[in-house]
Parts: C-alpha cells; sequence; structure tokens
C-alpha cells in the first residue's frame, strides 16, 4: 500500500468514527430528553401529593400563592390520621390481607411454576399457557360473576374475601414470571442434585428457590402491588368501616358527599405509598441479577 | 463389587425414533470404559440410561447385580459429572460437595474428612470458600469432580466433562481423571465424541454409531484391528483413508487403484485376503503409513506418487494432502520435508499395515 493510500484510508478511519460518535451523541441525548420527560410526568403527582399534605385547609382553599409550593408547612394532617381509629383500622386491614395475599400467591405460584416447568408431565405446556390466558380476563369483568360467587359463600362485607380473591388475580402473573425463571435455570443441575440423592420438594427448596430469588422478589413486589393497591374489588365486596382496606377506606373516609378533605387526603396517600416504596427499596437490594453465574459454562 | 451391565438396551422417543437400538455391554467392576462416537451416536442417552435421568423403553440394566430399571437416580449409588459442571450456584465449593452427603445425612465430621481429602486430591483446598462464579472453567470441573469423589459411589459417570475446556486444559484435565481413577478405581462410564479423549483414558472404548455399538476393545486393539469401516474411520487422527479397489492376481496378490497403481499385498497378507480374489474392494491405511519415500523400502512397502493439494506442519510432523482420482487422502511425514503444494511427493505406502473392507458388509476382512 502506498503513502497516500494509507493516509487516504486512515482519512476515512477517522472520519468514520467522528460519525459513530456523532450518532451516539445524538442518541444520548434522545435517551436523556425522553427519560426526563417521562420522570417529570411519573414524579409530578407525587410531589403535588406531598406539597398539598403539608399544607392546612385553609391554605390549600385558598386562591393566592402558588398550588406548587407550600407556605406553612404542617404535619397536622399526618398526626390526625395517625391518631384517627378507623385510619389505624384501615392501614392494619390492608397489611394483614396483603401479607396473606402474598405468602398465599407465591406458595402456589412457586409449586405450580416448578411442576409446569420441571416435571415435565403431558400437558405441562398447554396448562402454563391457559395460566397465563387466564391473566389476561380483565379483572373489572370477572367481579361480576366473582360476586355471585361471593355472595353464595355469605363473605359479602368482610375482609377475608379479599384473601380469597386476589390470588385469583397475582397467581397466574406470578406463576408465569417463576416459569420464566425456573425455566432459565439449566436442567443438568436438577439432574445433579436428583443424582446427589434430593427428592423434588429437596430440589425447590434448596437449589430452585434460592437460585431464582430475582424472580421470586419480582413476583412478590407484583402480589404485593395487587394486594395493598387494589381498588375495585374492595369497592365492590366491602362496605362497612371496620372491613375497609385502606384505598377504599380513604375514599369513603375522606370524601363526604361533596366535602374532599384534601390535606388528609393526600396525607393518606403518602402514607399509603410509603409500603411499597420501602418493600421495593428493601427488596432491590436483594434483587441480584445473575444469580446463576457460575452453574454452567458462562 | 459394582459390575454393569447393558442387557439389550431399547431407547425410543416419542414418533417411534430409536436412538439407542438395543445394545449390549458388559463393564467389570473398576473398569474404565469410554462410549465414544459422532453426536446422535445415542452415547449420551446411554448413560443417561445408566444414571437413570433417561427411562428405558426396552432392555435391563444390571448395577452391582441388580436390576435398576425402575430404581430412581438416587438410589443407584451413582455419581455423574457433567458437561457443564452443574455447580450449585448459590453454595460455596465446600457446600456443593457436600451437598449429596448432607442429604444421605452423614455425621458433620464424616462431611468434612471427606471433602478435605477430595479436595487435596483435586488441589482445591484453597478454593473450598469460593463460589464458583469465581472459579475459572478448569476449577470448576474439578469441583464437579470431588463433588462426585466425596459420595464413594458404585459407579462414576462422566457426561463430556472436557468438551467446554479450552485446549489445554483439556489435556491437563485428562491426566487428572486418569490420576483420580488411579487413585480411587472405582468402575467408571465416560462419554466423549473425542477420540483421542477416548484413547488415552479407557481400558475399553466402545465405539457407538446410530444407535448400535460397532465394536468395544482396548484402544490399541481399535486402532489397530477395527472391526468396521466406521471404527476404521473414526478412531485415529487424521482418519483413515480409503480407496476403492479391485483385488486381483498379477503375478502375486495385488490391489488396483482406480488410476491403475498396482499395490502388491504382503506374504504375510496373502493368506487372509486371497479368497477375495477379483473383488471391488475398499483399502484402508493409515495417514502415518502414507510416508516420504526412501531409498530402499523395507518389504511390502511401496511407491507412489502423489500431487500435493495442502501441507499442513504441525511441529513434530507434518500432513500432507492430495488427491486420488478424486478421493481426498492425506500423509503423516517428516517434519522437515520439502513437499510443496502443486509439486509431486513420492510416497512410500507400509502395505503391512493395509486394511481390506468388504464393500457390501462394511466390515473389514
Amino acid at each position: 500500500m502506498s503513502a497516500t493510500t494509507a493516509d487516504q484510508a486512515r482519512a476515512r478511519a477517522r472520519s468514520n468514527s467522528g460519525s459513530l460518535e456523532r450518532q451516539r451523541k445524538w442518541a444520548l441525548w434522545g435517551s436523556y430528553a425522553a427519560l426526563s420527560a417521562f420522570v417529570i410526568m411519573f414524579l409530578t403527582p407525587p410531589f403535588y401529593m406531598i406539597m398539598t399534605s403539608l399544607k392546612t385547609s385553609a391554605e390549600i382553599s385558598a386562591e393566592k400563592g402558588n398550588p406548587w409550593l407550600v407556605q406553612n408547612p404542617t404535619i397536622s394532617n399526618f398526626v390526625e390520621l395517625i391518631t384517627s381509629p378507623s385510619f389505624q383500622r384501615y392501614f392494619f386491614n390492608s397489611s394483614w390481607v396483603t401479607a396473606l395475599v402474598v405468602i398465599i400467591s407465591m406458595s402456589i405460584a412457586i409449586l405450580a411454576a416448578f411442576s409446569l416447568s420441571r416435571m415435565g408431565f403431558k400437558g405441562s405446556q398447554t396448562i402454563a399457557t391457559c395460566v397465563f390466558l387466564t391473566y389476561l380476563v380483565p379483572p373489572s369483568l370477572l367481579f361480576i360473576p366473582l360476586f355471585q360467587i361471593v355472595g353464595w359463600l355469605n363473605l359479602l362485607d368482610n375482609t377475608w374475601v379479599l384473601v380469597l380473591l386476589f390470588p385469583t388475580l397475582a397467581v397466574p402473573f406470578c406463576t408465569w414470571i417463576m416459569i420464566g425463571y425456573f425455566g432459565s435455570i439449566p436442567k443438568e443441575l436438577d439432574e445433579a442434585a436428583l443424582i446427589d440423592g434430593a427428592s423434588y420438594m429437596q430440589i425447590l427448596f434448596k437449589i430452585f428457590i434460592p437460585v431464582a430469588l430475582p424472580g421470586i422478589i419480582a413476583a412478590t413486589i407484583f402480589a404485593f402491588t395487587v394486594g395493598w393497591g387494589a381498588f375495585l374489588y374492595p369497592l365492590a365486596f366491602l362496605y362497612k368501616g371496620e372491613q375497609l382496606v385502606l384505598t377504599v377506606g380513604i375514599v369513603s373516609e375522606l370524601i363526604r358527599g361533596d366535602v374532599f378533605a384534601w390535606g388528609k387526603i393526600m396525607a393518606a396517600c403518602v402514607m399509603g405509598a410509603l409500603p411499597p416504596i420501602l418493600i421495593y427499596t428493601f427488596l432491590m437490594d436483594y434483587y441480584i441479577a445473575g444469580l446463576t453465574a457460575g452453574a454452567t459454562k458462562g | 463389587m459394582a459390575e454393569v451391565s447393558l442387557k439389550k438396551i431399547v431407547k425410543e422417543y416419542e414418533g417411534g425414533v430409536q436412538a439407542v437400538k438395543g445394545i449390549d455391554l458388559d463393564i467389570a467392576d473398576n473398569e474404565f470404559v469410554v462410549l465414544v462416537g459422532p453426536s446422535g451416536c445415542g452415547k449420551s442417552t446411554t448413560l443417561r440410561m445408566i444414571a437413570g435421568l433417561e427411562e428405558i423403553s426396552d432392555g435391563e440394566i444390571w448395577i452391582g447385580g441388580d436390576v435398576v430399571n425402575d430404581v430412581p437416580p438416587r438410589d443407584r449409588d451413582i455419581a455423574m459429572v457433567f458437561q457443564n459442571y452443574a455447580l450449585y450456584p448459590h453454595m460455596s465449593v465446600f457446600e456443593n460437595m457436600a451437598f449429596g452427603l448432607k442429604l444421605r445425612k452423614f455425621s458433620k465430621d464424616e462431611i468434612r474428612k471427606r471433602v478435605d481429602e477430595a479436595a487435596r486430591m483435586l488441589d482445591i483446598t484453597p478454593l473450598l470458600d469460593r463460589k464458583p462464579k469465581a472459579l475459572s472453567g478448569g476449577q470448576r470441573q474439578r469441583v464437579a469432580m470431588g463433588r462426585a469423589i466425596v459420595r464413594n459411589p458404585k459407579v462414576f459417570l462422566f457426561d463430556e466433562p472436557l468438551s467446554n475446556l479450552d485446549a489445554k486444559l483439556r489435556v491437563q484435565m485428562r491426566t487428572e481423571i486418569k490420576k483420580v481413577h488411579q487413585m480411587v478405581p472405582t468402575t467408571t462410564v465416560y462419554v466423549t465424541h473425542d477420540q483421542i479423549e477416548a484413547m488415552t483414558l479407557a481400558d475399553r472404548v466402545v465405539v457407538m454409531n446410530q444407535g448400535i455399538i460397532e465394536q468395544v476393545g482396548a484402544p490399541q486393539e481399535l486402532y489397530h484391528n477395527p472391526a468396521t469401516r466406521f471404527v476404521a474411520g473414526f478412531i485415529g487422527s487424521p482418519a483413515m483413508n480409503f480407496l476403492p479397489v479391485q483385488v486381483l492376481d498379477d503375478g502375486g496378490l495385488k490391489v488396483q487403484l482406480a488410476d491403475g497403481t498396482k499395490l502388491a499385498v504382503p506374504a504375510q497378507k496373502v493368506d487372509r485376503y486371497g479368497p477375495h480374489k477379483g473383488k471391488k474392494m475398499t483399502l484402508g491405511i493409515r495417514p502415518e503409513h502414507l510416508t516420504e519415500t526412501r531409498e530402499n523400502p523395507k518389504t511390502g512397502v511401496q511407491r507412489m506418487n502423489a500431487l500435493v493439494d495442502v501441507v499442513e506442519p504441525m511441529g513434530m510432523e507434518t500432513l500432507v494432502h492430495f488427491f486420488i482420482d478424486g478421493i481426498a487422502m492425506c500423509a503423516r511425514v517428516d517434519p522437515l520435508t520439502v513437499a510443496r503444494p502443486n509439486e509431486i511427493l513420492p510416497l512410500a505406502v507400509d502395505m503391512n499395515n493395509m486394511h481390506l473392507i468388504d464393500d457390501q458388509t462394511n466390515k473389514l476382512v
């Protein structure tokens, strides 16, 4: 190659790498812009919620001042709610219902996913698909026939009805997530355990659950969200104050006719949002992706 | 006592596809047997049936004098090393090795003793507290072997354990496996598609092809006296050369190549090949029996010319590829050869090591 052609090749390579660098820069700017819009859109309501929760009723209804800022911050809304026996009751109801829903849903989902993904019986593929299809049926369509069933069971206006119904929403999706995670565990791992002398239950508890922990956490977060945040079913099936959970309790307690206790509503929303945020933060610490690293050649 | 016997073992999948077609094999106590063959020949399926990981469609498997057809893997007293290591990723090396013993309710002291002993043998003592992800491929494979050794099982099963390692490590681990077998003599069934691995490790090699056993024998026996064309071609690297020939009597028994070249059959082989006079057969000759010609070739060695196609210097030897009547051939020549592509290389054919294959039966005569 002559010196001239070599110089030309080098110049071409430089120009190509420059163009690639420019493209990367634009892609990054585009990503940041899209992410910023996304963050602003999703963080504005919580920001407004927190600001309003720190205002007095007088400040909220005042026409002057910037509604996005607090002039005289107060925690009176929070104090009043925390000391209110009905709010405590709603919070307690939501907590135990969610805890039971998570335990029941995850127990069923893990066992179902393990058998469907690993035990290889006839029809397991079809059942796995059917499990997912049930998740695609909107809950808003189901609550009318469910109302009938719950009525027969004499569970209307009883908080336990939620412990019965929420797993029907959580189990299909949790099972689907777990089938995916269990499916990603190398087949040789259960075969090695079988030869080592493990029973299927031992394989599940000693190998699969620890290895699929990220998947279990993802499914647990989903089940928690279903239990804690659902509005439609509690609204449809619960009426009396002592049976209500937080989502419906806030609405029925703090909205009386056309009177909205905005400060308390927002404070209740902040306190209602705290457990999921804490749970997410805590579980995310344990959400270690790539836990199977080292199991097989990689 | 841990003989393993396979009696008319069949594995048939849904749709009638037979992966293993009724094989018989007797493996003696403490014997190291290697199942070798190309992909899809049924060797891994056979191993998995011995392990109990695959159900048997027909036949019987005996381990240590008992039929184990319906015995689950954990009760067969076997240990298996997998190609992908299959280490439990959330457990340390120690826990991986101790897992099987814990499940079998061994005392803590006994577990510690056995794991330490195996770790010392495999030189992995400093790694006992590490997780598998912090180990190299070779170390992981050692741990997988350690997990098998601590159990002190009746039978060791290896499913292509070295396939994922690089060439250098493979040779090193091969030696390790042989050493371990010498230290802990246990009946071993080892599956590989690498015939060098099979030759170097085995007391006996079982060559499988399309679900049947082609030949069982000691490595040297398979190499020098293959029973079928498949075994002759599979064992040995580079593979044996095959040439269509006509056996004829032309002032002595000879084989005539397609290009008219006549090669005399050595006197000691005349009785064996004489009855096939007049037949079209296949001549088999290994690359090392085609060498650069010498001035005075010994008895039974004859000359032929080859138009060199490719020369591959390997260091300790050089491989020369050429064609005879359109058939690719290979000769193993002196590393200092002056052979060049497109030049004529005079070759000596050592007919003392010739083989003749019956084209109808594909068996060596």
